[in-house]
């Protein structure tokens, strides 16, 4: 037990603990941290637009992926679990596919390719909603929209198959009880039955989600590069990514590393919170 | 057609409270959203067996006309040429994958099982810790993680990357919670018969977690195959294989037969050690629920 946690003390709680104390000084790899406070925070806030952009971004992909890809996590899971174990095997394979294969989402950058060999345009300039290529991934108009499609695409990981196998321990006995009590349909046995048994995946599961939400920047530097056009899938990890391995701005990288761990923490208390009360 | 409704009607009969309308929403919506998760897959698949020539088709077509294994042969000469032999790569990406998996289960096992079936001061506060880490994101201790790493020498070194996957939380938690399931009662049995506690976790617990050392083995493998080494290794003959094929994908139009052929062999890896796993992934994941 002894050397996991020294390894786990050394990467995951010394390195939060040496963030927050970096993110009060400015520090370049090269001289000695220097003290300065709360200037980090306030050049963040009051100063740095592409921040509050990353900022809006970020949380736009939490409020918007973030609860899309849990229910989807939830729903399929649902509707494979009334399969017989051999199709829903496969239908599970399908689902969880993506999660697994890497960085298999460039691919999505053949599709959305803004020149005519873009299975998009391609597409649609086929049957004649469009004339001219549409740049999707260099145009702010669509890039986000396209990072976030691509992101839902991913997310059916963990959380997806603990959702299949809460399902499947849940008591068959309950449904025929429940059917007595008077429960007429599917939807009145996933609210009284199906869900309150299996709160505590449905937790576990939130956890998982909600801090893939916030963390979207591979995905998004893949598709829309680095950085993309006029900030529109720029997020706060990217931000980060910006400022701790380009500009060397160790200090001020720490300082959104800080922020974004304080945002992803208070939300995941809250919908915490919140799911206690399912079913109830 | 008939195939369908026949597996509709024979469905129905089975169960209690399903309506018709219902189960036929059910096949629409998975017939949907399933062909949207699996299109760009079966799209690769297709793609990788393209001649160069359907490759660059206007109007792109999606399925293969006439398929060919010329891709694979490019990638191969490709491979031939490269700076670093190409089995450098492949053998870097194996060692990191094997070494931080196996490392990991140890690890992971050997701390779950006192949090789980060991009564000690501090406990609680430990797990405690351990859930709140799941809320880490990993780049929210890149910074500090580098300069642990340039500290102990570890920079441009497998150990860079190897090492804190050993500690990865997602895995200590799902196992101590897979553990959890083992009766008291059995381990009672093992000290009675003068089992040393040594020997009850390697060939009493160790055995009876098999499907969860097969849940973090997906879980690690898949992190770390996909790995392309990150700010941590810089000399090009530690590289890994992904980053190797990330080269080869941005060589652009002359080389998207190789591309895809690359794209194939990257995602079927985890794809087959899924199939082959799923039953035990899910037996495991059954205990991942957290408690209130």
């Amino acid at each position: 037990m002894a050397p996991y946690f020294t390894l786990f003390f050394l990467f995951t709680i010394l390195p939060v603990l040496i963030s927050v104390i970096i993110s009060f000084t400015y520090f370049n790899m090269l001289e000695l941290p220097r003290w300065v406070g709360w200037h980090n925070y306030a050049r963040l806030f009051l100063e740095d637009d592409v921040f509050l952009i990353a900022l809006k971004n970020t949380v736009l992909f939490a409020a918007i992926t973030g609860p899309l890809s849990y229910i989807a996590c939830f729903l399929f899971a649902w509707l494979i679990n009334e399969f017989s174990p051999k199709i829903r095997a496969l239908l599970t394979l399908i689902f969880f596919a993506p999660s697994i294969s890497g960085n298999i989402f460039f691919i999505w950058l053949i599709i959305f390719s803004g020149d005519t060999y873009g299975y998009a345009n391609g597409f649609l300039m086929k049957i004649g909603i469009i004339y001219e290529p549409i740049q999707w991934l260099h145009d702010p108009k669509y890039v986000l929209a396209i990072v976030m499609l691509v992101q839902l695409w991913l997310s059916l990981g963990t959380s997806f198959l603990a959702f299949i196998a809460g399902l499947q321990t849940i008591d068959r006995t309950l449904y025929e009880a429940g059917a007595i009590d008077g429960i007429r349909n599917r939807y009145q046995e996933l609210w009284y039955i199906t869900l309150p048994s299996m709160k505590p995946q449905l937790m576990f599961g939130a956890v998982i989600q909600i801090t893939m939400s916030f963390a979207v920047a591979d995905v998004s530097m893949a598709l829309a590069g680095f950085p993309s056009v006029q900030y529109a899938a720029h997020t706060i990890v990217t931000h980060l990514i910006d400022y701790g391995s380009i500009r060397f701005e160790m200090g001020y990288a720490s300082a959104i590393a800080t922020i974004l761990f304080l945002i992803m923490m208070s939300t995941n208390l809250i919908v915490q919170k919140l799911l206690r009360k399912v079913g109830s | 057609m008939a195939f369908l409704f026949k597996k509709i009607r024979s469905y129905q009969k089975k169960k209690v409270n399903r309506s018709w309308y219902g189960t036929v929403m059910i096949f629409a919506v998975l017939g949907l959203f399933g062909s949207f998760m699996a299109l760009p897959l079966v799209y690769t698949i297709n793609n990788a067996f393209k001649p160069l020539d359907e490759i660059f088709l206007f109007p792109p077509r999606f399925f293969v006309r006439n398929p060919t294994i010329n891709n694979f042969i490019d990638l191969f000469n490709l491979m031939a040429n490269s700076w670093v032999p190409f089995s450098r790569y492949i053998f870097n990406t194996l060692f990191i994958t094997i070494v931080g998996t196996a490392g990991h289960i140890v690890f992971a096992a050997a701390a779950a099982y006192p949090l789980a079936k060991h009564k000690f001061p501090g406990r609680n506060v430990i797990f405690t810790i351990v859930v709140l880490s799941l809320m880490f994101s990993p780049h929210v201790t890149a910074i500090p993680n580098y300069m642990t790493m340039s500290f102990l020498g570890w920079i441009d070194s497998y150990w860079a990357i190897i090492v804190p996957s050993f500690a990865y939380p997602l895995g200590l938690y799902l196992m101590k919670q897979f553990m959890e399931q083992i009766p008291d009662s059995l381990l009672e049995a093992a000290r009675i018969d003068g089992a040393s506690e040594y020997r009850i976790f390697w060939q009493l617990v160790m055995p009876i977690v098999k499907p969860a050392w097969l849940t973090l083995m997906i879980l690690l493998f898949q992190q770390l195959w996909g790995t392309d080494g990150g700010y941590f290794i810089y000399s090009e003959e530690l590289k890994t294989m992904n980053y190797a094929m990330g080269q080869i994908i941005q060589g652009g139009i002359a080389r998207a037969g190789a591309a895809a052929a690359v794209a194939l062999m990257l995602m079927s890896v985890p794809i087959i050690i899924f199939l082959f796993s799923q039953a035990s992934i899910i037996q495991t994941m059954s205990s991942s629920g957290m408690k209130e």
